[in-house]
């Protein structure tokens, strides 16, 4: 038998990963679309929201959407029904999307013209935390009924978050929802996220969401 | 739950490894893996014994897991403190300004193969 070699690697886990999402960021910038990470639990709204949004903005943007978020086709038909490219990812069962599987995603959805492509992850608050797809923005959704103490229970998923949304607006004094325990909550983890408290059902506050989204688009095609 | 994920994507990285050293076969992998890594050491070994075996490079390889304690430091009186105790608010001076020092890694140190 020959000799035993020992060799020092010291590289984290996911460092490959990370390699292929930075990779991936570049190109999407060089060619301006602008990929939005969305993450939650499943039910809080995510679907609903990709929907209204479609219908506000797809006059001023091409919009793509990816789902991932259930193994059947459900959420891609919906979406396909208010003006999006849409197409449906099998995670295989995974918890989670990584920078191969969104980059497979996009080449089935083709992104050439797009200016804004939704990746609707996993629902789930912890595994799609620590996974780089190579989204310029990660957004997660907190429903209301789902309680203002997450940010306690699911820190990672906060602190990566560039944007906040409170979904169900409309319901959170049924569920005793306290948005100004919330906030902090969320700024004890991520002094810098974003906080948009809306509802897709009233309207209330989907105007600065949309106004964050041009905003974003707009300058990430510098 | 998604140790899977991070088993497929050390072995990724160890077949490159494996390759750019010339290796035919790999023995034994140390991970240091920090308390608050988020990883599970007992469902990682799970997948880690059903994905390596199926890897030409990697079969019957050990995985030897260094776990690292959590330590946080505290901005406002500059003390340490286990963080897996306290979370992100200082036991000494009752502070949220706080820092985690280590504990966060999950981290490929080494190999051992021919
Ligand atoms: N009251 C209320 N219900 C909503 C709102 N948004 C979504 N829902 C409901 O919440 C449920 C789950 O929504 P869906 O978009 O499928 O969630 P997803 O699993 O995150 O994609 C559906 O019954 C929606 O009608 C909202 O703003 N207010
Ligand atoms: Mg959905
Ligand atoms: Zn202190």
């Amino acid at each position: 038998m020959d000799r035993i070699k020992v060799i020092e690697v010291k590289e984290d886990v996911l460092a490959n990963n990370d390699r292929a999402a930075q990779a991936l960021r570049e190109r999407l910038h060089d060619q301006g679309t602008l990929l939005v990470n969305l993450m939650s639990s499943p039910g809080s709204g995510k679907t609903t929201l990709l929907s209204a949004t479609l219908d506000a903005l797809r006059d001023e943007l091409s919009i793509g959407v990816m789902e991932a978020d259930v193994d059947s086709d459900v959420d891609a038909y919906t979406v396909q029904g208010h003006g999006a490219k849409a197409v449906q990812l099998h995670t295989g069962g995974m918890c989670h999307l990584d920078a191969a599987m969104t980059e497979q995603g996009l080449r089935e959805l083709g992104t050439d013209e797009l200016d804004l492509v939704f990746l609707e992850n996993v629902g789930n608050l912890i595994c799609p935390a620590e996974f780089d797809t190579g989204a310029a923005k990660k957004v997660m959704i907190l429903s209301t009924p789902e309680g203002h103490d997450k940010p306690l229970k699911y820190p990672l998923m906060f602190e990566v978050s560039d944007l906040v949304i409170v979904s169900k607006m409309d319901v959170a004094p049924y569920f005793d929802f306290d948005l100004e325990q919330f906030e902090k909550n969320v700024r004890m983890r991520n002094p810098h996220a974003t906080i948009l408290p809306v509802s897709a059902k009233t309207g209330e506050g989907m105007d600065a969401w949309y106004e964050w989204l041009r905003e974003s688009v707009a300058s990430w095609k510098h | 739950m998604h140790e899977l994920g991070i088993v497929f994507h050390m072995i990724d990285t160890l077949e490159e490894v494996g390759r750019d050293n010339g290796l035919t076969s790999i023995a034994k992998v140390t991970l240091n893996l920090g308390e608050v890594s988020g990883v599970l050491p007992d469902y990682l070994l799970d997948c880690w014994r059903w994905a390596a075996d199926r890897s030409d490079l990697l079969r019957g390889a050990e995985l030897d897991i260094e776990k690292i304690d959590a330590v946080t430091v505290c901005n406002a009186c500059g003390r340490t403190y286990a963080t897996l105790a306290h979370g992100k608010t200082c036991p000494h001076c009752g502070s949220n300004d706080t820092v985690l020092l280590r504990g966060n890694e999950a981290e490929i140190d080494t190999i051992e193969g021919w």
